[in-house]
């Protein structure tokens, strides 16, 4: 392996913490205005709907501000260096999201065809639940290399959990996706937590193969070209990609998946061609099973003329919906500073207003203005992320927490994307804001996991690690 | 509810809104602050950078090695430890007293992804008088303080590049 050809070429600018202060107290702070903001946009919306400030906005806020605090007396407690922002940014969401969705709540529409009236109370316990497996993560995972150990059992457990929605019996087929399985009354998104497994999975590969992923390759316009044994595992992960995409019939997940290995595999090999194979790859993969698949092909038609797809609808074609262009309207009629919470009329899209299309509440009564700040608090949360994967000392705290973040992104990017009618819809939902015990659970796991890395990462002083070797090392001290 | 108040309301949450943003990043900024950015580039670069920094990791080991000889040691205590070539490249760690062991091993301090290292190579320490100290765990292929195979714990002076396979790091101030 000509092992020396890669020191030459690295032109980053690289940071490392130095004797980098806990910042608890400003993470408390931060996680003070993170509740204050729900609980406002909370009274906002009751003094809209009912004129008079909500009957529960105590309790509310007391639950809100009562998790965020257990949340972060277990940071203080077992992760004392982590990443001051990461916990206020993801309260934030979840707390508008609460707020939006017992606005979806009250709408006499949406009651009407009983789609929502009592998703705000689970939302909180599916929240509280969150944070709970958040404060499992930080107290039984000490050390995020731990997870090293299970590269290949992360691997089988997460084809298990990808595989689990096409078990006749437990897979449910809600609404063409079948991204879903029932037990015991509840329907659980698998999906969401294979996120996070297959996340450790490729940073345990990546680490041990990336060499000759990087190395073993010949340049061709500017472009290197691996050899052809070294494009197995991106195949397989293809193949198993488009596997979804036919028998689950999920555009989302099977973009975020892919997406997600082509991002870790660029980073663990510097390899810009890995991307362009990735593209083209993704591309011809949707564009070939569009071809044949008529719910994908559906979605599609929808995305090129949502209006088509409203009239159709409205005409009372089955398997048609008006939710596409319904969000595209509601974006619309928010303008630049929104209508105001409580004040706008997203509750038209019905199906799905609290949960695939929360945005387009957003949207709506937030404005323009609203939107951007959400998305740089996205945008932000996975900035920390990155930085977190800069300053880990070890490749596969690196690889582990660019690939949670870059699935984070990804996942931002193709709901939002889908909502606002950039690329087809999907089935997933937004992080943290979305109605859904999964997402909600899932993201808050994966928060958990980014605050450990970052926690090792930004320890000024590592616990001296024993060196069992150090005794068989015999030398002379100079006295 | 009046129709001012709700406006007043409206525009009054966006601004709270923006103002959580513009304070997150306010954190974001004294984060970077904190620490040091270390521009690195390829050699070739290195010699047309402006920087000092840069300009003083481009001077040859042999002159790096006769600066830290002259001054007293302890006004000269190394602050950080920085890695100056191989992947790791522009890592530092903060000197505060404690043991920092290099090595392919998952619990090092420094994890070295690099097949010429051992999995427990090297450890760089404090002795009682604050000097800092290299010593070779009985590495495979040896750790070099400038030209020389280590064979003792070494004192570490500053500047000096330590080189374990294809990582070279050194002491700065």
């Amino acid at each position: 392996m000509s092992s020396s050809t890669n020191t030459s070429t690295h032109h980053t600018s690289t940071i490392g913490a130095i004797g980098a202060p806990s910042r608890r107290n400003t993470e408390l702070a931060l996680l003070v205005f993170a509740v204050v903001i729900p609980v406002f946009a909370y009274a906002n919306v009751g003094l809209a709907i009912d004129d008079k400030v909500p009957a529960g906005l105590l309790s509310y806020g007391l639950g809100l501000g009562l998790m965020a605090g257990v949340a972060h007396l277990a940071v203080r407690k077992f992760a004392p260096y982590a990443d001051p922002l990461l916990l206020p940014l993801a309260t934030l969401l979840n707390g508008l999201g609460l707020v939006v969705i017992w606005r979806l709540d009250q709408s006499k529409l949406l009651q009407s065809i009983k789609q929502a009236g009592t998703a705000a109370p689970r939302q909180l316990l599916y929240t509280a639940m969150g944070i709970a497996l958040f404060i499992v993560v930080l107290i039984f995972l000490k050390d995020h290399r731990v997870l090293q150990r299970y590269t290949y059992i992360s691997m089988v457990g997460a084809l298990f959990l990808l595989l689990l929605p096409l078990v006749p019996g437990l897979g449910a087929n809600i609404y063409g996706a079948k991204i879903w399985i029932s037990v015991a009354g509840f329907s659980i998104q698998p999906g969401e937590f294979a996120k996070i497994v297959l996340a450790i999975f490729f940073a345990g590969y990546l680490m041990v193969k990336r060499d000759a992923l990087a190395l073993a390759s010949r340049r061709f316009i500017g472009l290197y070209l691996p050899r052809g044994r070294d494009l197995g595992p991106i195949l397989v992960v293809w193949f198993i990609s488009i596997l979804i995409l036919v028998f689950e019939t999920d555009l989302g997940t099977s973009l975020l998946f892919f997406g997600m290995f082509v991002i870790m595999l660029y980073v663990a090999t510097e390899r810009t061609s890995w991307i362009v194979f990735g593209l083209l790859m993704s591309g011809a993969g949707a564009v070939g099973v569009a071809s044949f698949e008529p719910h994908v092909q559906q979605r599609v038609q929808a995305w090129l003329d949502p209006m088509k797809e409203y009239t159709l609808s409205q005409q009372g074609v089955a398997g048609h919906s008006e939710q596409s262009m319904q969000a595209l309207w509601a974006f619309g009629s928010g303008g630049t500073l929104g209508t105001g919470l409580g004040q706008g009329h997203s509750d038209l899209i019905r199906f799905a207003a609290n949960s695939d299309f929360v945005l387009a509440t957003f949207g709506e009564e937030l404005g323009l203005a609203g939107i951007m700040a959400l998305l740089l608090i996205y945008g932000l949360i996975v900035e920390r992320g990155v930085r977190t994967s800069l300053a880990a000392r070890d490749p596969f705290g690196k690889l582990l927490a660019v690939g949670l973040s870059g699935a984070f992104a990804l996942q931002v990017f193709v709901v939002a994307g889908g909502v606002m009618g950039l690329i087809p819809l999907t089935g997933m939902t937004m992080p943290f804001l979305a109605y859904g015990g999964s997402s909600v659970i899932a993201n808050w796991a994966l928060i958990g996991i980014l605050i450990r890395i970052s926690d090792t990462a930004r320890r000024p002083a590592p616990a001296p690690a024993a060196t069992p070797d150090a005794e068989m090392t015999q030398v002379v001290r100079p006295s | 509810m009046s129709e001012l108040t709700l406006t007043v309301m409206r525009l009054g949450f966006l601004a709270v809104l923006w103002l959580f943003v513009i304070v997150a990043v306010q954190v974001i900024r004294s984060d970077l602050f904190g620490t040091r950015v270390t521009q690195r580039g390829s050699r070739r670069e290195e010699g047309r950078r402006q920087q000092p920094a840069a300009r003083q990791q481009a001077a040859p080991p042999q002159q790096r090695g006769q600066q830290p000889a002259s001054g007293g040691r302890r006004r000269n205590a190394p602050s950080k430890l920085v890695v100056s070539e191989g992947t790791l490249t522009g890592t530092t760690v903060a000197l505060q007293g404690q043991t920092i062991t290099l090595g392919r091993a998952h619990d090092s301090t420094i994890v070295l992804d690099d097949d010429y290292a051992s999995s427990r190579h090297a450890r760089i320490y404090p002795d009682r008088d604050g000097q800092w100290i290299v010593e070779d765990l009985g590495s495979t292929n040896g750790t070099y303080l400038d030209r020389s195979r280590l064979t003792t714990p070494t004192p570490i002076p500053l500047g000096a590049p330590i080189r374990i396979g294809k990582t070279v790091i050194e002491l700065r101030k």
